[in-house]
């Protein structure tokens, strides 16, 4: 078999069995980087020397047993918004374009205590704001099944290296759906965990409120051994919870009989692509013959999430963002005058057209006298987005739906329109505002060879509900 | 469009946020603003009354722990990425005459 070929969990085992190395998995993903990187362009950065120096090692530990996890030599790739001691770590931003992080963030740390071998960081929309992974400073990302079409975003940069083979798995952040909407459009399992479930430290934030990090991977097994490992009480991360139902592994069973799952109406209106919904109604067939209660209901407020996203995300983003000020870190504008000048000329200069926009927005929707009207209406709206789930999750185990309206736009189509790309966000965006755990999972191809993606969304803490129904649909021949 | 977004008001936003724009990004953030105004107003629709503002998903409190240190001196590693350092210092311009 060929080594690229295997998925991550395969992998690890072939390593331990002495059938493989975590030096040859390296070498391979190197080789596999060198052919495709300059069409695909999926990391920001690559840190071979590192990579090659942690295998050796990872290997020599796996030989005296003393490293025997799911995941020990696999090669990762991290999104650049998390933080890793040493390693460059810009957010895809010109004002990032120097930061050495002095700490890792503890999702990553897990996987390298694990003894998982990071590749490098991969290219995102810059500070997670965007859908395509075109609003990066360092140039835009291409979908390994097509180049002329974004990978989508923001996590485009690991959802194209898993589908490219340039690492076994990949770290993501979801804050609107940017974990699974890049996974469905190319065509590999994103899953974003329950609010709290991984730790938030050392994850440069956006929507402190709505971010999770979560998996990139082959397969839903892969997905669930990642889970396994990043998810963990942090002490360092207050919104942290301490869970004990870790055992995400546990839940890789084929079987649904009995499961109830609802179909949103809401989800299969005007909008939605004929070939989506085509691809994602067949996948709901599949679960229906495999055993599972399928019916169709009105989950409401769909329209409103989008709009109460982009308030309570832009307000969260305008404050989160002030950190970068060009005096601790990052870039300092070369000519100024005095403290405030600095200031401003640093971040017009650091900052892309979608940061500042966001950065405006929410700076606007926070001031005085337009608080009540935007800002806590939209946190209003929120806790009635949370009670329809929390009606829905009384009469259903899982919501399936498409992932995003259409499958991968064209490069360049979506920037022209932003607001036209934000409605591209409906199915994801209600999740992060309601605290859920969702699913993407690849149910097919539409006549352009692009993937098309299923979503599956549970209540809070029932990730395993997700993970066995969507294990069960990917074996469903 | 509903919302007019004026000059004062992008000037006022730009203070806020600490940026300067180009009168050309002006004009543009003009329109996107309001446009984007336009369409969070949709929320508008929706009778709120009675209902708490949520803004966290779970019924967290604060997080308190004993205020004890658990890292050692980072400061040198720190500043190395500071772009401005003097005497184990951030070095800011000016800030006052």
């Amino acid at each position: 078999m060929e080594i690229l070929e295997y998925s991550a969990v395969a992998l690890s085992a072939a390593i331990r069995e002495g059938k493989a190395t975590a030096t040859e998995a390296v070498e391979a993903v190197l080789a596999r980087i060198d052919e495709k990187e300059k069409d695909i362009n999926a990391y920001v950065t690559i840190d071979r020397d590192q990579a090659l120096r942690t295998a050796a090692s990872v290997q020599e530990k796996i030989e005296k047993g003393e490293l025997s996890g799911p995941l020990a030599g696999v090669p990762v790739a991290v999104k650049d918004n998390m933080c890793t001691e040493g390693m460059l770590t810009t957010c895809s931003s010109k004002i990032l374009e120097n930061f050495i992080p002095t700490f890792t963030a503890e999702a990553v740390k897990n996987l390298e205590k694990a003894g998982a071998v990071i590749i490098g960081k991969t290219n995102m929309d810059e500070f997670a704001m965007g859908s395509t992974t075109e609003t990066s400073a360092y140039g835009v990302t291409r979908n390994p099944w097509n180049t002329a079409h974004v990978p989508g975003g923001s996590s485009g940069g690991s959802a194209a290296a898993v589908a490219a083979g340039e690492c076994f798995f990949a770290l993501g952040s979801d804050t609107g759906g940017s974990i699974r909407q890049p996974a469905s459009f190319c065509g590999v399992v994103g899953l974003k965990p329950t609010y709290g479930t991984v730790s938030r430290y050392g994850l440069i934030a956006y929507g402190s409120s709505l971010d999770q990090i979560g998996p990139l991977t082959k397969n839903v097994a892969d997905c669930a051994a990642v889970l396994e490992l990043i998810a963990s009480h942090d002490t360092k991360d207050s919104t942290s919870v301490r869970r004990k139902d870790t055992d995400f592994t546990s839940a890789l069973v084929n079987d649904v009989k009995g499961m109830k799952i609802g179909i949103p109406k809401d989800y299969f209106g005007a909008g939605l692509d004929a070939e989506v919904k085509e691809a994602v109604l067949a996948a709901a067939k599949v679960l229906a013959e495999k055993g599972a209660v399928v019916e169709e209901f009105d989950l409401s407020l769909v329209e409103y999430a989008i709009p109460t996203y982009f308030t309570i995300a832009a307000a969260e983003a305008s404050s989160n963002l002030e950190r970068f000020d060009g005096v601790k870190y990052g870039y300092r504008t070369p000519a100024y005058e005095g403290l405030h000048n600095m200031y401003k000329k640093t971040r017009s200069e650091g900052f892309g057209a979608e940061v500042k926009r966001r950065i405006m927005l929410g700076s606007f929707v926070l001031s005085s006298g337009y608080y009540d009207a935007y800002y806590l209406k939209a946190l209003k709206v929120k806790a009635m987005i949370k009670k329809a789930f929390d009606d829905a999750f009384t009469r259903y185990d899982l919501i399936l739906g498409p992932v995003a309206p259409t499958t991968a736009p064209r490069l360049g189509e979506s920037l022209q329109d932003p607001l036209k790309m934000y409605l591209g966000d409906i199915y994801t965006i209600s999740v992060n505002l309601a605290g859920l755990p969702g699913i993407s999972v690849p149910c097919g191809m539409d006549a352009k060879g692009l993937p098309i993606g299923l979503q599956l969304i549970a209540d809070r803490f029932q990730e395993k509900k997700l993970i066995q129904a969507a294990y069960t649909y990917e074996n469903k021949s | 469009m509903a919302n007019v977004i004026t000059d004062e008001t992008i000037e006022y936003v730009g203070i806020l946020a600490k940026l300067e724009l180009s009168d050309e990004e002006k004009e543009q953030a003009k329109k996107d603003m309001g446009r984007m105004l336009d369409y969070i107003d949709k929320l508008a629709e929706l009778d709120t009354t009675g209902i708490e503002p949520m803004s966290h998903v779970f019924p967290v409190q604060n997080v308190f722990r004993e205020d004890v240190v658990t890292n050692g001196d980072e400061s040198e590693k720190t500043l190395k990425n500071a772009p401005g350092e003097k005497d184990n210092m951030f070095m800011v311009p000016k800030t006052f005459d």
